[in-house]
């Protein structure tokens, strides 16, 4: 498969769903520690999001690096906007920015 | 670490443990030489996370950074690793800030 056949692919993919996480395994069964990190801050803010197991399609896998120009997998995108991996969404959740960009992109978050 | 805030124990390094040293290991002092040649004002403090040469953690501080968002500040170092980042070096937890 070609890049832009796969760039279209993950283009769709972000475009229809608002938050995307592209990760090694499925929310409920993460298979890396650092997916599982990006897949449980989701969980735990509330916010509903689409995984794709990049695992399971390798053309993806490799696709995703070159779309967003970061060489590892987990990726966060929402409404289209690539946000980063696991030490930048674990940063932001820390600070409270991750909830602050949620709330001004329109994305519902449940407070705990 | 993460492991409190969200209820089940987290750690990411666990997962490499179990397919043994599939992953080359990286010197840390390498890891420094690096990013020092793309950006030689950058402060630069490296852990080696459990002391197997494998899980490293990296504070990077520079001027370079000012005026950027994370993603650029974090695929600015990931450039100055040449492609290492994700091959084989694999466990970099990366934080970044912009120095005055």
């Amino acid at each position: 498969m070609d890049n832009n056949v796969v760039f279209d692919r993950i283009r769709e993919e972000v475009s229809e769903n608002d938050v995307v996480v592209f990760m090694k395994g499925t929310p409920v069964f993460p298979q890396c520690g650092f997916s599982s990190v990006v897949a449980q801050v989701m969980t735990h803010l509330g916010v509903k999001f689409k995984g794709i197991n990049v695992l399971e399609d390798p053309g993806i896998r490799e696709g995703i690096k070159s779309f967003s120009n970061w060489p590892t997998i987990p990726q966060l995108y929402v409404k289209g906007e690539f946000v980063g991996g696991c030490d930048i969404v674990k940063e932001m959740y820390e600070t409270g920015e991750l909830q602050q960009m949620m709330a001004e992109k329109g994305i519902q978050t449940q407070t705990h | 670490m993460v492991a409190g805030i969200y209820g089940a124990p987290v750690n990411p390094g666990a997962w490499f443990k179990k397919q043994g040293n599939a992953y080359m290991a990286m010197e840390a002092s390498e890891i420094e030489r690096l990013i020092k040649e793309a950006l030689p004002d950058a402060e630069i403090r490296i852990e080696d996370l459990r002391g197997d040469g494998d899980h490293y953690s990296a504070y990077v501080r520079s001027a370079a950074f000012k005026g950027k968002n994370r993603v650029q500040q974090h695929q600015m170092v990931y450039a100055a690793l040449q492609g290492r980042m994700g091959g084989e070096l694999h466990a970099l937890a990366l934080q970044t800030a912009a120095a005055d």
